[in-house]
């Protein structure tokens, strides 16, 4: 598909990574000339250099054949015309940037009508709403619904001394007595599809799906579960302190929010009534402290440095606070947090490329290939597709100890009407199933690809 | 630098020219040259067997590709197709002197078309052929045409294309690297087949034709007579003049035009320049060599054919030349500096960084009249970016100097200065005659094998822009961190 990316900062970038990787064909407009060759250089994208609302600039970039357009410049305003330029000129769908809170609560559906946009994206709304979701599941370490909500895949990390711990998956079928799958897991850099006789290990990194109440009850039976935070605090009060702090206050939770400038936690105080505001250097380590670091169920580093975000989420780890959440903006310090023991972490950048990968991969599946959701998992070594069965699939009615799948591939679950079905060898895929499969460093286009 | 990534990317090109090489192979074939065959067969086993050596030794564990790498690889690249594409020459002992074998190879694939042989219609069919294929694969270049068949492996090829095709601003057509080469590939190959039916229409044998539309289409200029093309039909050299111009000219204007864009075709001011250029020489040459011929006819048409082959730095002659006024002769060698449009299959400078120099001492003497001015260059409408206007001066420096060196090198020889001057800026711009004791007419086999080494490598960093071929020589570029 043709993409148009417009304005290629932190975010603009990722997105263009990631879609190239997708194999789209993506042209990027920038208003800088020295950002268009860095990025022309880096990956194989066509760039043009002009405003994103300059029409002729549009034209050269290809406007009225493109298949996806994204406006995602620093400022809202421009996103927005130029999304509806390009809308009037040609483009099918348009998706703008818009992370203003006064686009975003009443006028929201009002300008998105208006300016007939396919999307409006606020990224750091999108990165709140990720870090509720670690919240409200302390234990998991990502967790992501599939359609309709009723299955669920979580990644963990399983601690040292769980009774998950050296015991092979059957054992632990049979001991815990769920309706779960362990379809995937990392250990080190290696990412592995297991099989019944798979023995866990603490420190591994695993993949389960299930349905939301299962994932609870095992949880729980695994003695894995922590306390649902109540006591929060946000250090930095950006847009994603905002969204959060309305977000948890929804909740009845009480947070803190640590802020530096005081001009800020005035403005805060009066949109936010229920959070209470410090004003102070959030990183010194005295105040934290002070302000009962220590009774906390929930810390999040948001402030705009990643370095800070890094160092005082490691603080907060070193005083016990049971669910830290870092903040991140840079991709390639990800991995160097992980090491530190920082295992949620939360990239705006990433949150939102992942969504419009999402959607991209959407826009191609009416025209042909059949994937309804697909999440990135396992610092995207892995992938979790959900597939909508069509009725010419070779696998209907076959049993699925049968069929003869690909190595690497996993059949994780079975929507059928509303329940979700946990397949075991016996279990057979019928026409209007959704069917969730488990790929390991393979791209699947079609459900047909899993076969050998 | 990732030397494994720079061996594998070279096995690749190499097993290529093994696969280019069955077509000469196919044609010795035909007339039977058996000798031919043989050593063409031999040469695709040893390619093929070399580049999949290279390429399963080397399989890179990584696959990062930052600018040196593509520096490198276009470099080392070009250097050995040169080595092997000069065996077959060899082998069957036609040219048995590696020298001029390397000499005569180079000179193909940069597309200069400056020749050792003096007897051309004495060689083989299908050596004859691989000299003129070397022009039309050299022309578009060899790693693009990788790129057009190979998946890209890494977003950032873009290098290597930048490495290998000349210009000031190397841009792309549609947003995917290998779409891009796939595009001008295609438009390469219909033009020449083009050309190919038009010179069959006129009468030229097939060989001929094939031949001379292979040297047309990438510039390059090797004949296949002792004439080069005086003695055929004053139709076929109106066909050849038209499109040693047409491949001279930005090959993007030709899609622009397939996607029905004229105003974006016709807002390129180099292609405005180029004919401006082309009319106004063809002018004053005519009216230099009209008393020759005493025939307006016949002066306009040889005219032309000079003034396109030299801008085009193609290197056919439809007449000699060398006996030309020195007026006439003025503007050839004028115009050897000049070369065709960026984005063409053309040597030289470019028409465009003439026009960016023109631009940017216009620029210098308003800055000089109002010291507080900041003027702004702008080609088609666009302003240039600094960066690239201080690579054109930057590229400016380098191609006089080079040019310099080489010919005082040459001056070792005992040939006159026009001679060795013409033989510098010739070989350098990738155009083919120069002058003198290398007029067109006759050929490089007086130099000293050493002069023909240096030429050969003048003609590849003319070819390369310099900047490739200079890395590869800085021992920086090969250190491990």
């Amino acid at each position: 598909m043709d993409i148009i990316i417009v304005g290629c900062g932190k975010i603009g970038k990722t997105l263009t990574q990631s879609l190239v990787e997708e194999g789209h064909s993506v042209t990027v407009i920038d208003i800088s000339s020295t950002v268009i060759d860095s990025i022309a250089n880096i990956y194989d994208v066509m760039g043009v250099c002009g405003s994103g609302t300059d029409g002729e600039v549009l034209e050269e970039a290809g406007v009225s054949s493109c298949g996806m357009f994204v406006a995602v410049t620093r400022s809202d305003e421009l996103n927005m015309l130029s999304c509806f330029i390009a809308k009037k000129m040609g483009a099918q769908h348009t998706i703008a940037r818009i992370r203003n809170p006064e686009y975003n609560m009443k006028n929201h559906t009002f300008l998105r009508e208006q300016l007939e946009l396919s999307m409006a994206i606020n990224p750091e709304m999108l990165a709140a709403r990720e870090m509720i979701n670690i919240l409200k599941l302390p234990s998991a370490v990502k967790i992501e619904a599939f359609s309709r909500r009723n299955f669920e895949i979580i990644e963990l990390i399983i601690p040292e001394n769980s009774i998950l711990c050296d015991k092979s998956l059957v054992e632990l079928r049979s001991k815990l007595k769920g309706k779960f799958l362990v379809c995937v897991v990392q250990r080190g850099e290696q990412v592995i599809v297991p099989n019944g006789n798979f023995v866990i290990q603490a420190g591994d990194r695993i993949g389960l799906t299930a349905s939301p109440d299962e994932i609870q009850k095992f949880l729980r039976s695994a003695s894995i579960d922590k306390k649902q935070a109540k006591n929060i605090m946000l250090l930095g009060g950006s847009r994603i302190a905002y969204y959060l702090a309305r977000l948890l206050a929804v909740w009845g939770n009480s947070v803190k929010i640590v802020e530096q400038n005081p001009d800020k936690c005035a403005e805060l105080s009066e949109s936010l009534p229920k959070a209470v505001l410090i004003n102070g250097d959030g990183t010194q380590q005295e105040l934290l402290l002070e302000e009962g670091l220590d009774r906390l169920d929930a810390f999040i580093s948001l402030t705009g440095t990643d370095e800070e975000n890094i160092l005082m989420s490691i603080f907060a780890h070193t005083h016990k606070v049971p669910t830290v959440i870092t903040k991140l903006n840079r991709d390639e310090l990800t991995d160097l947090a992980l090491k530190l023991g920082l295992d949620r972490i939360v990239s705006v950048r990433k949150t939102v490329s992942d969504v419009l990968v999402r959607y991209a991969r959407a826009i191609e599946n009416s025209k042909g290939s059949n994937v309804e959701t697909l999440y990135k998992i396992m610092d995207d070594k892995a992938e979790a597709l959900e597939f909508n069965v069509s009725p010419d699939f070779t696998g209907i009615g076959t049993p699925l100890k049968e069929l003869s799948l690909r190595p690497n591939i996993l059949i994780a679950g079975i929507i059928r009407s509303r329940n979700a079905v946990i397949p075991t060898g016996d279990d057979v895929i019928l026409h209007g199933d959704k069917v969730i499969v488990l790929s390991a460093g393979q791209r699947l286009n079609d459900l047909e690809d899993i076969l050998k | 630098m990732n030397r494994r990534l720079v061996v594998y990317n070279v096995g690749q090109i190499i097993k290529l020219i093994g696969v280019l090489m069955i077509l000469p192979m196919i044609v010795s074939l035909c007339y039977g040259e058996t000798r031919c065959v043989v050593s063409f067969a031999i040469v695709i086993a040893f390619s093929l067997a070399l580049g999949f050596t290279a390429t399963i030794v080397f399989k890179p564990d990584k696959k990062n590709l930052y600018a040196r790498e593509g520096f490198a690889t276009v470099a080392l690249s070009w250097i050995i197709l040169s080595l092997i594409g000069c065996l077959p020459f060899l082998i069957t002992r036609e040219i048995p002197n590696f020298f001029d074998a390397f000499f005569e190879t180079v000179s193909g694939f940069t597309t200069t078309g400056s020749s050792i042989l003096t007897d051309v219609e004495s060689m083989s069919h299908g050596l004859l052929f691989w000299r003129s294929f070397t022009h039309w694969i050299g022309g578009m270049g060899v790693i693009v045409l990788i790129m057009a068949i190979l998946p890209s492996e890494s977003g950032r090829s873009m290098h290597i294309m930048r490495a290998e095709m000349p210009g000031p601003v190397v841009g792309k057509l549609v947003p995917k690297i290998r779409d891009t080469a796939k595009i001008l590939y295609i438009i390469y190959f219909v033009l020449t087949v083009v050309e190919m039916i038009f010179l069959l229409i006129g009468g030229m044998p097939l060989f001929d034709s094939a031949v001379h539309a292979l040297g047309t289409a990438g510039t390059g200029g090797f004949g296949i007579k002792a004439d080069s093309l005086s003695g055929y039909s004053p139709y076929l050299q109106w066909v050849i003049t038209a499109f040693m111009l047409i491949f001279g000219i930005n090959f993007n204007i030709y899609y622009f035009l397939l996607l029905r864009k004229f105003s974006t075709a016709l807002k390129n001011t180099e292609l405005w320049v180029f004919i401006g250029t082309v009319l106004v020489s063809s002018g004053i040459i005519t009216y230099s060599i009209y008393p020759l011929y005493n025939n307006f006819g016949d002066s306009v048409r040889h005219a032309v054919f000079q003034v396109a082959t030299i801008m085009s730095t193609t290197g056919y002659s439809s007449t000699d030349f060398n006996l030309w006024p020195e007026l006439a002769k003025g503007v050839i060698f004028v115009l050897m500096f000049v070369g065709g449009c960026a984005g063409s299959t053309a040597g030289g400078l470019k028409l465009a960084r003439v026009v960016l120099l023109v631009k940017i001492i216009k620029r210098d003497v308003k800055k000089l009249l109002h010291p507080r001015s900041m003027p702004t260059v702008k080609l088609d409408g666009k302003t240039v970016d600094a960066a690239t206007l201080s690579g054109v001066t930057s590229y400016f420096a380098i191609y006089i100097f080079m040019m310099a060196l080489v010919f005082f090198i040459l001056s070792f020889e005992p040939f006159d200065f026009q001679t060795n001057i013409t033989a510098a800026v010739s070989c350098f711009n990738n155009v083919g005659p120069g002058f003198g004791e290398i007029g067109p007419m006759s050929s490089f086999s007086k130099y000293s094998d050493f002069s023909k080494l240096i030429l050969s490598f003048t003609m590849l960093f003319g070819r390369l822009e310099v900047y490739p071929l200079l890395l590869a020589f800085y021992p920086g570029t090969w250190a491990k961190k």
